[in-house]
């Protein structure tokens, strides 16, 4: 029987896991780019006008942000699933929702931590005011871990398959539909003067459900991946 | 064990269950036309129009039950996918998967409906609503149950994912609707509440009627694509044979 204790695992998987994307950086940086590329189409297509602009800034942000996430997620469990990595995990008899919580806050780390830093410059760009940024911010840092944590299950369950990728984004795309409504909300509420406080609120307690059932159902559709 | 537990220990096994649906099936059928055929009957002829909608409310009679069905079956779908997850009953399975299609066609019919209803009354197609964008989010999470079913080779496999999404997405319906409704508010208010019903008996009947008249539909098309995935998935059975042999109805 394995004595490695749980948060070990959870710490060295983690580590393994960053340390597996600082090597390979130009694949890490891609979504990063993508997100910066398709923000900064929406003023080039709907025009430049500062005002108009600023209304829609945290709904472009937030979309941008969702279509970067379910970019990288594809590969969140690929690679550990193609070289026998995952077989491995499940053998070494350590919860499986550990190990997906340990992928998840990684791919959290690697995807979704830069747009929460990125999000003043796209801010700045579509001209969103200085009172909004912070809540764009606060609605991002609390909003992209949901991202990953429902993402991951959408990534489990496609992972065995040719073309998970394009269904990926049908799986995932509808049950973020409540953290885009919220987020965007919260951000217009904060720019008319109106409290914002229940959205976020809202938002977080998302984060805890999604915390405490996302990496169940993660483990369930990993293992049915290796039946 | 008693009858009734025994009845249902016989349906988990494919030739029983495909017998028993056989015999069941005519009778669903007809049952189904006659509702139906009340139903649109008293419907478009019977009941009066509306005081406020004229005769473009009786759209109701089909877009009612649509809705209420598109949701019931999303319902049954985890329900029967929970089954299909915990037990491994092969059934549960086909049919949980079997679902998927007739709902998204409820879901469409609804969404198809209502957008025909909201030109005279709203004065347009497509409104951003609450009620109608969480149907469009259902539609979504049926095409993305099907197609996560399609994608896989092994039909047991496929349609086990496919539970375990539709349970996920079972628990993110009510935190859709409710995100939705918050976020928009166009559509009236619940016209049919456990409490009670704020219409009309001459109109509140064909609409039972219909809405019991959908249900038997789903259930007749239900069994007839179970039967179906059963024989295909079961094609080197024997009891698949004996059936093609003519030994047994």
């Amino acid at each position: 029987m394995n004595t490695t204790p749980n948060s070990a695992v959870f710490l060295g998987l983690v580590r393994r896991d960053l340390l597996l994307a600082f090597r390979r950086r130009a694949e890490m940086i891609q979504p990063m780019v993508f997100l910066l590329v398709v923000v900064s189409l929406f003023p080039l297509g709907i025009g430049p006008e500062p005002q108009r602009l600023a209304g829609m800034a945290a709904g472009v942000i937030w979309i941008a942000a969702l279509l970067a996430t379910v970019l990288s997620l594809e590969t969140l469990f690929r690679s550990d699933f193609e070289d026998g990595s995952m077989e491995q995990f499940i053998l070494s008899g350590h919860p499986l929702t550990v190990i997906a919580l340990a992928k998840i806050l990684t791919h959290w780390l690697i995807s979704g931590l830069p747009i929460v830093l990125l999000s003043p410059l796209l801010a700045l760009w579509m001209n969103l005011p200085v009172d909004g940024l912070s809540i764009l911010m606060a609605s991002l840092a609390i909003g992209t871990p949901v991202l990953s944590l429902i993402g991951a299950i959408g990534s489990a369950l496609t992972v065995g398959l040719k073309r998970g990728g394009q269904l990926l984004s049908l799986l995932v795309f509808p049950l973020y539909v409540p953290l885009l409504i919220l987020a965007t909300n919260a951000v217009s509420s904060a720019l008319a003067g109106l409290p914002y406080n229940g959205q976020l609120g809202l938002m977080t307690a998302g984060l805890i459900a999604a915390l405490t059932l996302a990496p169940f159902a993660t483990a369930a559709a990993l293992k049915l991946a290796l039946e | 064990m008693n009858r009734f537990m025994l009845f249902f220990h016989k349906l988990g096994s494919p030739p029983w269950f495909y017998q028993f649906s056989g015999r069941l099936l005519p009778w669903l059928w007809t049952v189904f036309l006659v509702l139906a055929a009340t139903g649109i009957y008293l419907g478009l002829v019977k009941a009066p129009p509306d005081y406020l909608q004229g005769e473009s409310a009786r759209i109701m009679y089909i877009h009612v039950p649509s809705a209420y069905l598109s949701m019931m079956i999303y319902a049954l779908m985890a329900v029967m996918g929970f089954i299909a997850l915990v037990w491994h009953v092969r059934i549960s399975e086909i049919m949980m998967i079997s679902s998927a299609p007739v709902g998204a066609m409820f879901t469409a019919l609804a969404l198809i409906t209502g957008s025909l209803w909201g030109r005279p009354t709203w004065g347009t197609y497509w409104v951003w609503d609450a009620r109608l964008t969480s149907e469009l989010v259902l539609l979504f999470l049926y095409l993305g149950i099907m197609g996560l079913y399609a994608a896989h080779d092994e039909p047991r496999k496929a349609a086990r994912a496919a539970a375990l999404l539709a349970i996920v997405g079972v628990v993110n319906l009510p935190i859709i609707h409710y995100s939705v409704l918050w976020w928009n508010t166009l559509h009236q208010p619940p016209s049919l509440t456990t409490g009670g019903s704020s219409i009309h008996p001459s109109m509140l009947w064909p609409l039972l009627v219909m809405i019991v008249a959908w249900k038997i539909y789903y259930i007749a098309n239900l069994l007839d694509r179970a039967r179906e995935k059963l024989l295909d998935q079961d094609r080197n059975k024997r009891w698949v044979a004996d059936l093609a042999h003519g030994d047994k109805t």
